[in-house]
């Protein structure tokens, strides 16, 4: 691809190679701990599900029960190999049970040397990998026979707080054109410290994330792409303080696209730093594994910073979460790196600005399908103007090559979507896509002109700040308030009691597997 | 489906403007035009297209024009629809309550605040319960503001607090106590199935259980808050759609001297 922007590809291999460094030092530290959400990720994928008589899900019962005897660091597989292998033919499944009941206590077994630790692992590992591995086949065997949408995904949001409401509302979107389906989650539901079970009717601004609501909506979806002959693909929120758990749910039941951002917790659910940065790690080598492309939370800095002046703090942003995929295994083409159409409509020449930001995204990570998302901020409840900020917003979208492009919606600000809404945003998007569709390559960018100089700037101050977060490291940095004017001190926000350094026995098998696969 | 450009119509309406009897305008005083949008859960096909004139009917709009109609699955239309509204509104007769005080500018407030409090005040920001949506109390607060007006933050006299979102109510209450607050502001964005009446409600509750409501101006805003809401919620005001921090500092300051909070 000829660069139109004339961006300074010195600079960009510098931006690079500082996230690379931040990435690295960072990844030190999550390598010498784990967290009570990984654990209880290791405890789904080993098949271990289902609630106990108090409402608890297994997982967290299990996960607990290490906490309480002090023998976390061991790691889940470590301690559940260890009962697998002194009570033969005894399932993961069965040993949670068996410690609800007050049966079975994990730290009062003799030790069992390792290889037969992972030796009594191994089908509960097995079947969990050839069924994430099935999933990517089958998401693969349909896209073979009806093939993939070569412009941008119409991306669209349910969120009716109903499963089944959901479900009705996803079909009809899906017939009308949209490509991804994204169940927005229920209000709050990212500070839980575990996972709902089974399908759920009630749910403010959303719906809960829960497996079973998982498969219900993925079943619908295949069904109405069969009769639509597209994949329609679903996507959810791989974020909170059950990420990576969301993460093995999801691969379990072949979702396709997940909110998973390595700093968004941090900085907008205050989310503990150290907590957060260990489980984005898990859950990106799952969602590498599992061919689900990953939506980095960009955008949400300029919801709550100017779009204009903050512009550099979302490539910087774009250039860490790039280094975090990659240390986990994600290829590029699963990085659906985050942006935003948000800049105020009273800023003269707005629109060649963000024009110059799509353009430089574009540019800068050439095969990752850039997530774009549309006004929000400034959508007054005039929805005829709303109309019009939508249509300019999709213009970017066709003119730079986004790939995830998130609907506006016309009555943005006023309510969840009505099924009206969602078919109007669509029939503007697809109206501008078709008329506009090959209008990108006609245009080059003047020299000197306004908007090559814009994302020259934009790209300096990124570089600078990579530079800088490079010299301090990223935890001082998110104390600093450098993203979306927001402050986090290291040991303040939400779940860092669930952070503990690994014991020296310590095995996360499913890393291995996962990164052990990704590598060949 | 539409039925011609040019309305030939005769206009036998009264013309002249009547306060007591007002109705919507289109391009003539009294037509009643109005434009509605919905949406029924059947076919679109001629039987459709009857009940949706049949519905704008019962809405009160006269000689109801389906201008579109467009599937949007098999058992669902939407419909846009013209008509002449038949109600009228005494507008003479409305009274509502607003909030009275003339918007200062920020630095009138702060300059307001050194001649009649004579000190800084403490002004205390949420979104509280589960609302994760920092937009609104961010917009007030944050020192950059919203649409050209600063936030609270940015006044030279006001100490501001802005405490982000998801914040429960019984911590919201303690760390007012704890910062010495004169005024809590309370935004609520999500309001689905009124979970946020339930929640401003709450705060109030508590706030009163707690023996501290007086102590405090209390204030929400929101999209969907308007004043008269706030008030019947037991609020001293409330702040919707197109108010700025300037308007609830105004509000604030001046309300801490009507009840002689110095």
């Amino acid at each position: 691809m000829k660069s139109k922007l004339g961006l300074d590809q010195g600079l960009v291999a510098q931006a690079r190679s500082s996230a690379a460094h931040v990435a690295e030092d960072t990844q030190r530290f999550i390598d010498r701990h784990t967290t009570v959400a990984v654990e209880r990720t290791v405890c789904r994928l080993l098949g271990i599900d289902g609630l106990n008589e108090l409402g608890s899900p297994m997982p967290n019962v299990v996960v607990d029960h290490l906490a309480e005897r002090g023998i976390l660091g061991d790691g889940a597989a470590m301690r559940l190999g260890n009962a697998l292998a002194e009570y033969p033919g005894l399932t993961p499944q069965e040993a949670a049970e068996r410690i609800d009941r007050g049966e079975l206590d994990l730290s009062a077994l003799p030790y069992h040397p390792e290889p037969e630790l992972r030796a009594a692992l191994a089908p509960a590992i097995d079947a969990a990998m050839g069924r994430i591995r099935a999933n990517v086949d089958r998401r693969r065997a349909y896209l073979d026979e009806f093939g993939d949408k070569s412009g941008p995904y119409i991306y669209l949001i349910v969120a009716t707080g109903n499963i089944y409401e959901d479900i009705t509302q996803a079909r009809a979107a899906a017939k009308q054109g949209a490509d991804v389906i994204a169940v927005i989650r229920t209000t709050g539901q990212s500070l839980l410290d575990f996972v709902p079970y089974g399908a759920t009717t009630e749910g403010f601004g959303g719906t809960y994330a829960t497996q079973e609501n998982f498969r219900l909506m993925r079943a619908a979806l295949d069904e109405v792409g069969e009769q639509e002959k597209r994949y329609i693909r679903l996507c959810n929120y791989c974020s909170g303080l059950c990420m990576p758990e969301i993460a093995a749910m999801g691969a379990l039941e072949r979702l396709d696209v997940m909110l998973n951002d390595a700093l968004y917790g941090i900085l907008f659910r205050d989310i503990n730093m150290k907590r957060t940065i260990i489980d984005q790690y898990f859950s990106r080598v799952i969602n590498g594994f599992a061919g689900v492309i990953i939506n980095t939370g960009e955008d949400n800095y300029l919801t709550t910073a100017d779009a204009y002046e903050e512009a550099h703090t979302v490539l910087a942003s774009q250039f860490l979460n790039e280094a975090f995929a990659l240390k986990a295994g994600l290829p590029e083409e699963q990085m659906g790196l985050g942006h935003a159409f948000e800049m105020s409509p009273d800023l003269p020449n707005a629109f060649l600005y963000e024009l110059a930001q799509a353009q430089m995204a574009r540019e800068i990570f050439p095969r990752a399908p850039l997530k774009y998302m549309p006004p929000t901020k400034f959508m007054t409840g005039n929805i005829f103007r709303g109309h019009v900020q939508d249509a300019l917003f999709n213009m970017v979208t066709i003119l730079t090559n986004q790939k995830i492009h998130l609907l506006g919606m016309m009555t943005e600000a006023i309510h969840t979507p009505f099924m009206s809404d969602r078919a109007l945003a669509i029939e503007n998007a697809q109206y501008i896509f078709r008329t506009m569709a090959d209008l990108g390559g006609e245009i080059e960018f003047r020299e000197g002109g306004i908007i090559r100089a814009r994302a020259a700037e934009v790209l300096q101050k990124a570089a600078s700040l990579l530079a800088e977060i490079e010299k301090t490291g990223l935890f001082a940095t998110l104390e600093k308030g450098v993203f979306a004017d927001i402050k986090r001190p290291q040991d303040g926000g939400k779940g860092l009691g669930g952070v503990v350094a690994k014991g020296e026995g310590y095995f996360n098998p499913f890393i291995e597997a996962m990164r052990g696969e990704a590598a060949k | 489906m539409s039925s011609g450009l040019y309305d030939m119509s005769a206009k036998d309406f009264d013309k002249t403007l009547d306060l007591t009897k007002i109705k919507p305008y289109g391009d003539t005083m009294n037509d009643g035009k109005t434009q509605v949008s919905f949406t029924l859960p059947i076919p679109n096909n001629e039987k459709g297209l009857e009940a949706a004139r049949q519905l704008a009917r019962r809405m009160g709009l006269n000689d109801p024009n389906v201008a579109y109609a467009g599937s949007l699955d098999k058992e669902f239309t939407f419909f846009v629809v013209y008509g002449s509204c038949t109600h009228t509104v005494d507008y003479t007769k409305i009274q509502v309550q607003t909030v009275q005080d003339e918007t200062m500018s920020m630095e009138e407030v702060d300059q307001y605040i050194r001649e009649n409090i004579g000190r800084k005040i403490v002004v205390v920001g949420a979104s509280t319960g589960t609302d994760a949506h920092t937009v609104g109390i961010d917009a007030i607060m944050n020192r950059k503001g919203f649409a050209g007006h600063y936030g609270l933050e940015r006044y030279e006299m006001i100490e501001g607090y802005n405490l982000g979102s998801q914040v429960p109510n019984e911590d919201f209450l303690e760390k007012a106590k704890e910062l010495n607050a004169d005024v809590l502001l309370v935004s609520q964005t999500v309001t689905q199935k009124d979970i946020h009446i339930q929640n401003l409600t709450e705060l109030i509750e508590l706030a009163e259980a707690e023996g501290v409501r007086g102590k405090y101006v209390m204030c929400c805003g929101g999209a969907r808050i308007t004043h008269e809401l706030a008030k019947e919620l037991g609020y001293d005001a409330g702040f919707g759609a197109g108010k700025f921090a300037d308007d609830v500092a105004t509000f604030c300051v001046k309300e801490m001297v009507r009840r002689g909070m110095k």
